[in-house]
């Protein structure tokens, strides 16, 4: 058995007396995933940080009309939003049903004014953690600034105070304590991508490492 | 280490951007994409029980573009149909040129993958792998190392106990191991004088019962190289919270801990 993939034959061996889990055609299922139900593994590599709501605080800079810094009040003072739906790890497992509160990033941009020539930006956490994304994967409701997790506040140990989401990619783009984002016109590799981990991350087309 | 990644679009800047924070760990070594991004085909040569709930398997794997201390890979297994299920686990062998490498698995209840390792696997059997994988969690043997452990979390940092033996390090090495008991400690016969076990739920006469405690990680931070330590804590996340924490507290700098959380 073979399958291909960025045009390389990959041959298949049919593990001996494997069946797996049972079957259920899940089309929110992501290749190469499983359903975590109810657990929610936590895998930063960093120390947690102790940070209060009162040290929070998000700045986007870079190439960018207005730069702008927002601490906990101004950022809960923009247009509540939130997601429900899918998170990917890129470590296998999915969780279905999730739920964050927050503020769009749309909101947070829109105070900015990106300038034309943004294509990228860096992400990056309060404790120096750094992803990579397309401005276009931030944008068009697709990335939050979440504080709330089904309906409290966030767990420090999940990104709380508050951390950046972009559920459509695998979650490590998706950083914890967010400090800010710099919008740069070209692409630079954040923690992971400088460690063997792919620049996009799309769970949709399997882009976990570099290469793939 | 950016000089092995390829592929990449050239960058019209030169500097990187890095935070105006503290900055996080940085990466260890290069991690070349082109050998990570191949399966091969590994052969399982030998089962050896460690413990009533943790096995090690040692595998021949053609090609093996070998590993530092630390690092894991993704292994995967195909069923008739197709279905593939993969996993990450941590090597538990240190790198040598003996063209086999070796994991260690605990038996999880209901695991898809490594239910078939503990019950099905026989040798000769063949299943996939690549990697090595990530050069954050690796320990090239170049810094005196302070390891944190508990339960199947000793895997990666067994693989830089028996680097350090293997290659005969002056470099001080200690490792810091939880375990439930004596019966659930892997690896309980091959540990030396670096090692400390702390027990948790039941202990050799004598020796306390209870979790790991500043007590424990205190005289590491006391006695400490004059470079001071690279600290590397592995196990499950509420045992990484706790271990991290008591490193910091015991003033262990939080640049210098790398953590790998199993789930």
């Amino acid at each position: 058995m073979s399958t291909r993939r960025n045009g390389i034959t990959d041959h298949v061996n049919i593990t001996r007396g494997f069946t797996g889990r049972p079957r259920v055609h899940d089309p929110g299922l992501p290749p190469g995933q499983y359903d975590a139900g109810d657990d929610w593994p936590v895998l930063s590599a960093e120390v947690t940080p102790d940070l209060a709501p009162a040290d929070w605080s998000f700045r986007i800079d870079g190439l960018v009309a207005e730069p702008r810094t927002w601490d906990w009040e101004q950022a809960h003072a923009l247009p509540a939003s939130s997601y429900q739906g899918a998170i990917h790890c890129v470590t296998s497992w999915s969780k279905f049903g999730v739920r964050f509160g927050g503020v769009s990033l749309d909101a947070f941009l829109h105070g900015v004014r990106p300038h034309g020539s943004a294509t990228h930006v860096v992400a990056y956490a309060h404790t120096g953690y750094t992803a990579n994304l397309p401005l276009a994967d931030v944008t068009g409701g697709r990335a939050w600034i979440v504080w709330e997790y089904d309906g409290r506040p966030l767990p420090a140990e999940h990104g709380g105070p508050a951390r950046l989401i972009v559920p459509h990619l695998y979650f490590w783009k998706s950083v914890k304590w967010i400090a800010g984002l710099r919008l740069l016109d070209h692409d630079e590799p954040g923690f992971w991508e400088g460690n063997g981990y792919h620049e996009r991350g799309n769970p949709w087309e399997e882009q976990r490492y570099s290469g793939d | 280490m950016t000089e092995q990644i390829s592929g990449r679009t050239p960058r019209r800047t030169p500097e990187r951007f890095a935070p105006p924070t503290r900055f996080a760990v940085p990466g260890r070594i290069g991690v070349n994409e082109r050998t990570a991004s191949v399966w091969r085909t590994a052969t399982l040569t030998g089962i050896r029980p460690e413990t009533p709930r943790a096995t090690t398997f040692r595998f021949a794997v053609p090609g093996w573009p070998g590993h530092v201390p630390g690092q894991h890979l993704l292994l995967r297994l195909t069923a008739e149909d197709g279905y593939v299920a993969q996993r990450h686990y941590s090597i538990a062998s240190a790198p040598d040129d003996s063209g086999h490498i070796e994991l260690t698995l605990d038996r999880v209840e209901d695991g898809e993958v490594s239910g078939w390792f503990h019950t099905v696997a026989r040798p000769g059997d063949r299943i996939e792998m690549r990697g090595p994988l990530s050069g954050f969690f690796a320990w090239p043997g170049d810094r005196p190392a302070l390891l944190l452990g508990a339960g199947s979390g000793v895997v990666p940092l067994m693989s830089m106990v028996r680097h350090h033996r293997a290659r005969d390090m002056r470099l001080p090495l200690r490792l810091l191991v939880s375990a439930r008991g004596p019966e659930d400690l892997i690896y309980a016969r091959e540990y030396g004088a670096e090692t400390t076990a702390v027990f948790t739920r039941s202990a050799p006469e004598g020796v306390a019962v209870g979790r790991m405690t500043a007590a424990h990680v205190a005289p590491f931070l006391a006695k400490q190289p004059p470079s001071g330590w690279e600290a590397y804590v592995c196990g499950s996340n509420s045992f990484a919270e706790h271990a991290s924490r008591l490193l910091v507290a015991a003033g262990q700098p939080v640049e210098r801990i790398r953590i790998e959380r199993f789930g």
